[in-house]
């Protein structure tokens, strides 16, 4: 298989629905850690709701108040680095916040995101959405409308849409009973 | 065709050419959980329909973040993962060992050639055995317990030569920290690094599980060293495996080749609060500190713990700080104990842990009021690490958190 094969952006079927219209965005800069996304203290925690009790404390205290269904976070580069706890995502999830677009992403992070349901989105222009705008993401056309300006979103990695499609790797796994190895 | 040692490793695993890029769904020779990330995991195994794991003779498990159990809701995830263990027949360290990474390249857990996954981020540091290890999040372990088996996008890898000869009170930390400004936070991401040249033949297999444990700091999925005489030499006793070639060749295509020359090296600190902002001690020394650490993964060895009784000497830490030494496993907390260094440091005022991951995860014990100033031998000092977001961490080499736990700023190492 090529290096950077990859499928058209509306291939993605992850159930989004009407979450990706009118987003309110939560705007953060580069290098954005897992540990400033759930700090380590409460990491006994594994229920979603609880963590989101505590998304960014420390760091943006107004998310977890402010916080709704449907919102969206938009970083620099490098969004997720550090450690590979899923509690990140996971907190996001129990924010309401289902889509994550930034420049680029920590790898772990970008793996467990999609492996968890939230939809990281790689825009090389994030950096021109400003906090506070609302925006629409147009994953079959493959960009996204901040006002008037349109800014193109990357494909998603073909590995990864299996799983997408399937709405995380839980649900991919679920059927599976085994799995031949070193095939793709 | 030429190869690196990452296509390798791939290949010899699955019979066939592997080359960078492509993606295979690779058979894993062992998977670590812990007490952070393991609870969950298991929780995504049962929820795939997981009954039994793949294999539980690969499987390791141990308790390192909070232990003892610091909280009632610590103290039930251990129960629920002891339980686990029992169920599945898994080898359970429980919170006997020490830290996981340690733990797991000490009894043998990680091999030349082998690929093996922990639910942690610096599980790139079994790379020091020439493993290729990385760091999973927790429903890709769910998948690796049912499993035994995990998708891998097969890497590029960065070469990172090296050569020179370190200065006194200079060492492998100072180099990774150097590497990682060099790099970048990200400047690896997605791949490997593979740490070469003179220096690092030179180097003991504590060097080389420093510089591996941090190749994630710059986005890496794993940090690696051909397995060589030091490599074999340290796996006789804890595996039964006969040596054998592996290294990349000669022609591989690497992503990039980075050289660096360590003789003019300076004692290195990452400012707060990123990892890829390391600075000669010089530009930082003076700094005043509230607490010192001395532990972790990446610097909690015998080898880092004799190097800063070195530079303690016969003095006293300065009595107005916090220093905290923790060895990172039972083998290195016992090396350290008869080598009579404990004693030295608890006479010298430091306060000496049982083996855990302590301050640097910033959940368990040691953390930082809001407006002090931690320097640590560890691995990350993101704001709010290592407590209060308020407060700030400087990373160094024991050498250095040594010096500066005796006069209780930021010193240069050699000017103790």
């Amino acid at each position: 298989m090529a290096a950077k094969k990859t499928v058209p952006v509306k291939k993605v079927v992850m159930d989004l629905g009407p979450k990706t219209k009118n987003m309110r965005v939560w705007k953060f800069g580069d290098d954005i850690d897992t540990d400033a996304i759930i700090p380590g203290r409460f990491l006994t925690i594994n229920n979603p709701d609880e963590l989101a009790k505590h998304a960014f404390e420390g760091t943006r205290d107004e998310f977890a108040k402010k916080v709704q269904e449907g919102d969206v976070i938009v970083g620099g580069r490098n969004f997720g680095c550090g450690s590979s706890r899923e509690h990140a995502p996971l907190a996001l999830i129990g924010a309401g916040v289902r889509v994550v677009i930034a420049k680029s992403f920590a790898r772990i992070f970008f793996r467990n995101s999609v492996n968890v349901g939230v939809l990281p989105v790689v825009c090389p222009d994030a950096d021109k959405i400003a906090d506070g705008t609302k925006i629409t993401l147009n994953i079959r056309e493959g960009f996204i409308e901040a006002g008037e300006r349109r800014y193109p979103i990357e494909p998603v990695p073909v590995f990864m849409q299996g799983i997408i499609d399937a709405g995380g790797l839980v649900e991919y796994a679920k059927n599976l009973r085994e799995i031949p190895v070193c095939t793709r | 065709m030429a190869a690196t040692i990452v296509e390798k490793i791939f290949s010899r695993k699955c019979g066939k050419d592997i080359r960078a890029g492509e993606v295979v769904m690779a058979p894993l020779d062992g998977a670590m959980i812990h007490d952070i990330t393991g609870p969950l995991a298991i929780q995504k195994f049962y929820e795939m329909g997981g009954k039994k794991v793949y294999d539980p003779e690969r499987i390791i498990m141990l308790f390192d973040h909070q232990i003892p159990a610091d909280s009632i809701e610590a103290a039930s995830n251990h129960v629920y993962m002891r339980k686990f263990a029992e169920e599945q027949g898994i080898h359970n360290y429980d919170i006997n060992e020490g830290v996981c990474h340690q733990v797991t390249i000490e009894k043998g857990r990680a091999a030349p050639g082998e690929i093996v996954v922990g639910a942690d981020s610096h599980t790139c540091m079994y790379g020091a055995t020439g493993a290729f290890a990385t760091g999973i999040g927790s429903t890709d372990m769910g998948f690796a317990l049912k499993f035994g088996a995990l998708y891998f996008k097969v890497p590029e890898t960065i070469r990172a030569e090296v050569s020179g000869k370190f200065q006194k009170r200079v060492g492998a930390k100072d180099l990774i920290l150097s590497i990682a400004a060099d790099i970048g936070a990200d400047g690896a991401t997605y791949k490997a690094i593979q740490f070469t040249g003179k220096t690092i033949s030179k180097m003991d297999m504590a060097g080389r599980m420093t510089l591996c444990n941090m190749a994630i700091e710059m986005g890496a999925k794993a940090g690696i060293v051909a397995p060589d005489k030091v490599t074999w030499e340290y796996m006789k006793g804890r595996r039964k495996i006969k040596p054998f070639e592996l290294d990349s060749d000669p022609g591989a295509k690497f992503a990039e080749t980075r050289s660096y020359n360590v003789s003019d090296l300076e004692p290195t600190v990452a400012v707060p609060h990123n990892v890829d902002t390391g600075v000669p001690v010089s530009k930082v020394a003076g700094t005043h500190v509230d607490q010192v650490f001395i532990g972790s993964c990446t610097n909690g060895r015998f080898e880092d713990l004799e190097e800063a009784a070195e530079v303690l000497g016969k003095k006293k830490f300065n009595p107005k700080i916090r220093v905290i030494i923790i060895p990172a496993s039972r083998d290195e907390y016992l090396r350290t104990l008869k080598a009579g260094l404990i004693e030295k440091f608890v006479k010298a005022g430091a306060l000496v842990e049982a083996p855990c991951c302590g301050p640097c995860m910033g959940g368990a014990f040691g953390l930082i009021a809001p407006g002090e100033v931690s320097l640590s031998t560890s691995n990350r000092n993101f704001k709010g690490r290592q407590g209060s977001t308020d407060g700030k961490v400087y990373l160094c080499s024991p050498a250095t958190a040594a010096a500066s736990a005796i006069t209780g700023e930021i010193t240069d190492p050699r000017e103790v």
